[in-house]
């Protein structure tokens, strides 16, 4: 089984992101950047699939600019075995990726999708779903274990107040959570091998979708500072305090 | 030559052992020095990722690369804020096998080269006497023919990890020096098991580093075959040469790592502590320190990696790596000396790091050997002076 995941270069997740004075965006100009950790966990578990022997190849899939070959390269160093750049210069919008990834994925005719729940930059929590609607096939969103059983996936996921286990015919679309995982390092010889791991190179024009933006930014502020907190001597006193804010009755 | 930025396999590199080491935080590396206990779950993490064989030939399980990544690789250790408690835990894997790679047979390579590489090896080098000191020529240390093999007597001090070590690496007189026609000859290197039941260790207490002890070694009649022989019998000197700008090379990387870790913690702090209304850092007094470190920090970095470049052109590096050791050194120790100043009284208390690191940036000052013989050799070799000693 053939297993496609997309993989994502963001904003390093230990980099305290800087709003632009103008208020358009982020400040990415020499910003340490690197795969996003949902990603790097789709990852890992696409690798253990294959250790496994449930998957035969794993190929990565980055949409983003020329750098993103390195996010790829991470993704091959960990045990992916190929890789797709889809060259963009552009803040696509969720939609605009699910259309890309959907065209990919056709292309590829992977038995099964494993991405990031989310992507932490944006923290849209969308291209999954959209994708798996665009495509028409079943989604399994926010996995903490992943069991293949024959033709179907059992996915276990983390829900309010327990654990759901759903059972996904495949090819789907499986998102994964934190504790799907823990991803590896790579070591050092694996980072040498991925050198060599073909990246195949693709302009957004070759899959001919429209990614017009629908979406309008109207302003991005830092969040309000945090206020000095005070000391209470007594869990008397603090009752007290809880009350006199308001947050309790 | 290319110096910044770093090939994307070097970057890669940091990219990945930075992400090890920073597993390893602050309170781990503080209880280390406190213990003395030897980071074994750090080094291990180190081994597996593949760092110890980095320059070490692909048919014996290493990687095949230079000194430059290397260098990059344990700056990086030390510079996470491992320090000389990390980066020394793992150093001696790296570059102490070169005289097997280099003067060893196939045989030995193979034997030798391997379980060094994997990190089930752990070896020590003994070189330093407590009578010869930086006078290498002058050792003590004896090896005797014994039938077939050799018996090796004589004292070691300065022995890096020589309690964990399960082999050592040693230079030993085979030929009285009078009977020699110069005192560098009828020197010999041996590669043998560390039998416990001919050499006895003592750890030295010393002033910092503690989780990587330093030892006496007292060896009676240590007996160990021909095989154990790197090289030529009478040829130990000359090949231990050869292993010595590499050593100083990585020991200059470190230092550098370690000062800048050391930079950046005292930026930190200079930013954020308030005094007289206003962050200290705002003071040229404190300000102007931590500028000049990081200054001589970039400098002696450009020198760790133009000495490195060079070796791994095969290309003479002596006066590079001697110069890479001496202003890495002292431009590592300055900044941690900087840094702990910075703090003011918080850079004297553990808990800001600062002063571990400061007593850590001492060891490269000194070993593998020290500032007056670095410049003895620039002296001497560079600048054509007469030898003063
Ligand atoms: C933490 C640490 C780890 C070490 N690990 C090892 C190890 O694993 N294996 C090993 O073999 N050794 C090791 N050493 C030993 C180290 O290499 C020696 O300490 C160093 O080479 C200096 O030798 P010495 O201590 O005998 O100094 P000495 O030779 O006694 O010199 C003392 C001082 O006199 C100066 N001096 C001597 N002669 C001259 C001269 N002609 N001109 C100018 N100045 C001179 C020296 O520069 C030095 O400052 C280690 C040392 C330390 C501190």
């Amino acid at each position: 089984m053939k297993v496609l995941v997309p993989v994502k270069r963001v904003i390093d997740y230990n980099v305290k992101a800087r709003v632009k004075s103008d208020e358009t965006g982020v400040d990415l100009a020499n910003v340490k950047m690197s795969i996003n950790p949902f990603c790097e966990i789709a990852v890992e578990e696409a690798v253990r699939m294959k250790e496994k022997g449930l998957a035969s190849e794993i190929v990565a899939v980055s949409i983003g600019p020329a750098q993103a070959q390195e996010t790829l390269r991470n993704a091959l160093a960990m045990g992916a075995d190929r890789g797709i750049l889809i060259e963009s210069d552009m803040d696509l919008e969720p939609l605009a990726v699910a259309k890309l990834l959907k065209a990919a994925i056709l292309a590829e005719s992977p038995g099964l999708v494993i991405m990031g729940k989310q992507a932490i930059d944006g923290d849209n929590n969308a291209v999954g779903q959209m994708l798996s609607a665009l495509l028409g096939w079943p989604q399994a969103t926010f996995a903490s274990r992943i069991e293949v059983q024959g033709e179907r996936a059992m996915v276990t996921r983390e829900v309010d107040g327990g654990l759901q286990t759903l059972s996904v015919p495949m090819p789907a679309i499986i998102t994964a959570d934190l504790r799907l995982n823990e991803p590896r390092y790579a070591s050092l010889p694996n980072i040498m091998k991925a050198r060599k791991k073909p990246i195949d190179m693709k302009k957004t024009a070759d899959y001919g979708v429209d990614l017009a933006p629908r979406l309008k930014v109207l302003k991005v502020t830092e969040p309000p500072g945090r206020k000095a907190g005070i000391k209470v001597e007594s869990v008397e006193a603090l009752v007290q305090q809880l009350k006199t804010a308001g947050v309790i009755g | 030559m290319r110096i910044e930025p770093f090939n994307e396999i070097v970057t890669a590199f940091r990219e990945q052992i930075g992400r090890i080491c920073a597993q390893y935080d602050d309170s781990f590396w503080l209880e280390t020095d406190e213990s003395g206990v030897f980071p074994e779950r750090f080094v291990a993490d180190i081994a597996k990722a593949g760092v110890l064989g980095v320059a070490m030939p692909e048919i014996y399980g290493g990687l095949g690369l230079g000194l430059v990544e290397a260098a990059a690789i344990m700056q990086t250790i030390s510079g996470s804020g491992a320090g000389f408690s990390g980066a020394s835990a793992v150093h001696l894997n790296i570059f102490g096998p070169k005289p097997i790679e280099k003067f060893g047979t196939e045989a030995q390579r193979q034997a030798f080269l391997p379980p060094l590489i994997a990190g089930t090896d752990k070896m020590c080098f003994a070189v330093t006497e407590p009578n010869s000191g930086l006078d290498t020529a002058s050792i003590e240390t004896r090896a005797e023919r014994d039938g077939a093999g050799w018996v090796i007597s004589g004292r070691k001090i300065w022995t890096t990890g020589a309690q964990r070590a399960n082999r050592i690496l040693l230079i030993a007189r085979t030929t009285p020096r009078d009977q020699c026609r110069k005192p560098t000859q009828g020197l010999t290197l041996f590669y043998a098991d560390m039998n416990r039941a001919a050499i006895d260790a003592k750890p030295i207490p010393k002033m910092g580093r503690k989780a990587v002890e330093c030892n006496t070694l007292f060896i009676d009649g240590l007996r160990v075959s021909d095989e154990s022989r790197i090289g030529a019998e009478g040829e130990g000197f000359r090949i231990l040469l050869s292993g010595l700008n590499p050593e100083r090379v990585l020991f200059a990387a470190e230092a550098v790592g370690l000062g800048q870790v050391a930079l950046a913690r005292a930026a930190r702090y200079a930013g954020e502590r308030v005094v007289f209304g206003r962050p200290i850092g705002m003071n040229q007094g404190v300000a102007h320190p931590l500028a000049r470190a990081w200054a001589e920090l970039s400098a002696a970095e450009l020198l760790v990696y133009k000495a490195a470049s060079l070796f791994d052109a095969n290309a003479e590096c002596g006066a590079e790596a001697n110069a890479a050791k001496y202003f890495g050194a002292e431009a590592g120790f300055r900044a941690c000396e900087a840094a702990v100043l910075a703090h003011g009284g918080m850079g004297y208390a553990k808990e800001y790091q600062v002063e571990r690191y400061m007593r850590e940036a001492m060891i490269a000052r000194i070993a593998p050997v020290s500032r007056e013989m670095i410049l003895n050799y620039i002296a001497e070799r560079v600048l054509g002076l007469p030898k003063s000693y």
